[in-house]
């Protein structure tokens, strides 16, 4: 896995334990305030809050709850997020990042989908000790 | 240090209960922290008595060696008087501020009193007015953190319940139903408003249903799930569903998450979605010459 950038979440600006399908929502939507409040488009602001809703589901879903992390990277002017559970991991990254693979029966689009929506996207998971997502929107 | 803590402060309580609870009172009006606007004076009278009972019960046995904590059993009265008056203030409209000075002003006629009692004593007066200071600071702190912890509790419930908004199923025009969806879009909640959407088209005969999500910020692949549930279900039932209000922002967004929504018909407003749906049951929408 790719060394996370030496900036990133250099300014935290919130944290929020992941439990339940709420907390999710309330990280999405802390997300999207920051970006607004930053003036990035509106389009730019939906696609990134629905990468992190994604994500931040999976957490709870899949990886049994863990936490989420928002801040900036001023230097670089990149709104980090970071998703961290200890759950079970995932064994097959590749096979979990296509479209349409899912254990859960869902659509199985979420990680490839919130890759596709960030302007960066790290995933680093371990089996059996739990997975954590690195994801970016430029400001 | 000189003699336990408690004794002086107690027998200061003892000797004049009622005048301390008017001096506090009369601190907190000057201060401008006693609602007369929002509390009868009998009502105000009431609770400062009943509070500085709970407060005085705790440091009769609640404290020692100059140590206390209010999770000790000793302090569950002013843990339970305090829950009661806070849920009281805070439904009433008290700002956490004025909450905290409102204990904070029983330092006036302690302090006073303390100094009288111990003229002369200036060591040991300095020693009960630092225990007294950190009895009152502890106390102001834990009261803003009940008040705190009541108005999170308050703020959560407002949260559920706009969550859980009812989901009106409205009938436009015979056989034409619309459901606007608004919010968040949970399993929980997807479950019930499809049960009222099935139940609705069985009593109404409707044969079009349009599923608005204007109201709808985020349609990840949950939301899109469901969705595209209710219209496979709507179809089963004879119907047709147009899911309508697809702003730019999420259609972009939808395609990134490829998700296919197949069959279902999709449009732009709910506007050209009620045209296509009086269309599909015979109906058109003419405009009058004279207009
Ligand atoms: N945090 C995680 N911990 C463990 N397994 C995970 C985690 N995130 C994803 N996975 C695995 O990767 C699979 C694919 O995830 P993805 O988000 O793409 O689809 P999904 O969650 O199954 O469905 P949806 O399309 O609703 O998101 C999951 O089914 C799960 O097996
Ligand atoms: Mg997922």
């Amino acid at each position: 896995m790719a060394e996370p950038q030496p900036d990133f979440l250099h300014k935290i600006l919130q944290r929020i334990d992941l439990k339940t399908g709420k907390d999710a929502v309330q990280a999405r939507q802390v997300v999207a305030r920051e970006l607004k409040a930053r003036g990035v488009s509106a389009l730019r602001v939906t696609r990134f809050a629905t990468a992190v809703s994604e994500i931040a589901r999976n957490v709870i879903v899949h990886g049994g709850g863990g936490h989420f992390t928002v801040g900036l990277n001023a230097a670089t002017s990149y709104l980090d997020v970071e998703c961290r559970d200890r759950g079970r991991g995932i064994p097959d990254i590749d096979q979990a990042m296509k479209d349409g693979f899912t254990t859960a029966g869902g659509l199985g689009r979420g990680l490839g989908g919130a890759k596709r929506l960030s302007d960066r996207f790290e995933i680093e998971t371990v089996p059996g000790q739990g997975t954590t997502v690195r994801m970016s929107a430029k400001i | 240090m000189p003699q336990t803590g408690t004794a002086t402060i107690l027998k200061i309580f003892e000797a004049d209960f009622g005048g301390i609870v008017e001096e506090w009172r009369g601190t907190q009006v000057e201060e401008g922290v006693r609602r007369s606007d929002l509390f009868t004076d009998s009502e105000s009278r009431a609770q400062n008595i009943e509070l500085l009972k709970a407060f005085l019960t705790g440091i009769r046995s609640g404290v020692h060696e100059q140590d206390f904590s209010f999770e000790d059993t000793a302090w569950e009265d002013l843990r339970a008087v305090l829950a009661d008056l806070t849920k009281e203030r805070v439904s009433r409209g008290v700002t956490p501020s004025e909450m905290a000075n409102f204990v904070l002003a029983l330092k006036t006629p302690l302090f006073s009193r303390l100094a009288t009692e111990l003229a002369g004593d200036t060591d040991r007066l300095i020693a009960e007015i630092r225990l007294v200071t950190r009895l009152i600071d502890a106390f102001a702190i834990y009261t803003n953190e009940v008040f705190i912890a009541e108005r999170e509790q308050i703020i959560e419930r407002q949260r559920e319940e706009m969550m859980e908004l009812s989901t009106p199923v409205v009938e436009l025009w015979d056989r034409v139903l619309t459901l606007p969806l608004i919010g968040t879009l949970d399993s929980a909640r997807s479950q019930e408003v499809m049960e009222n959407l099935l139940e609705t088209i069985l009593q109404r005969q409707a044969e079009v249903v349009i599923v608005d999500i204007t109201g709808v910020s985020t349609v990840d692949t949950q939301v899109a799930q469901h969705l595209l549930r209710a219209a496979a279900a709507v179809r089963l039932m004879g119907a047709e569903c147009i899911i309508s209000g697809i702003s730019p922002m999420i259609a972009q967004t939808m395609v990134q998450l490829g998700i296919d929504v197949g069959t279902v018909s999709t449009r732009s407003s709910i506007r050209t979605a009620l045209a296509d749906a009086l269309r599909k049951v015979g109906y058109v929408i003419e405009k009058r010459d004279a207009h």
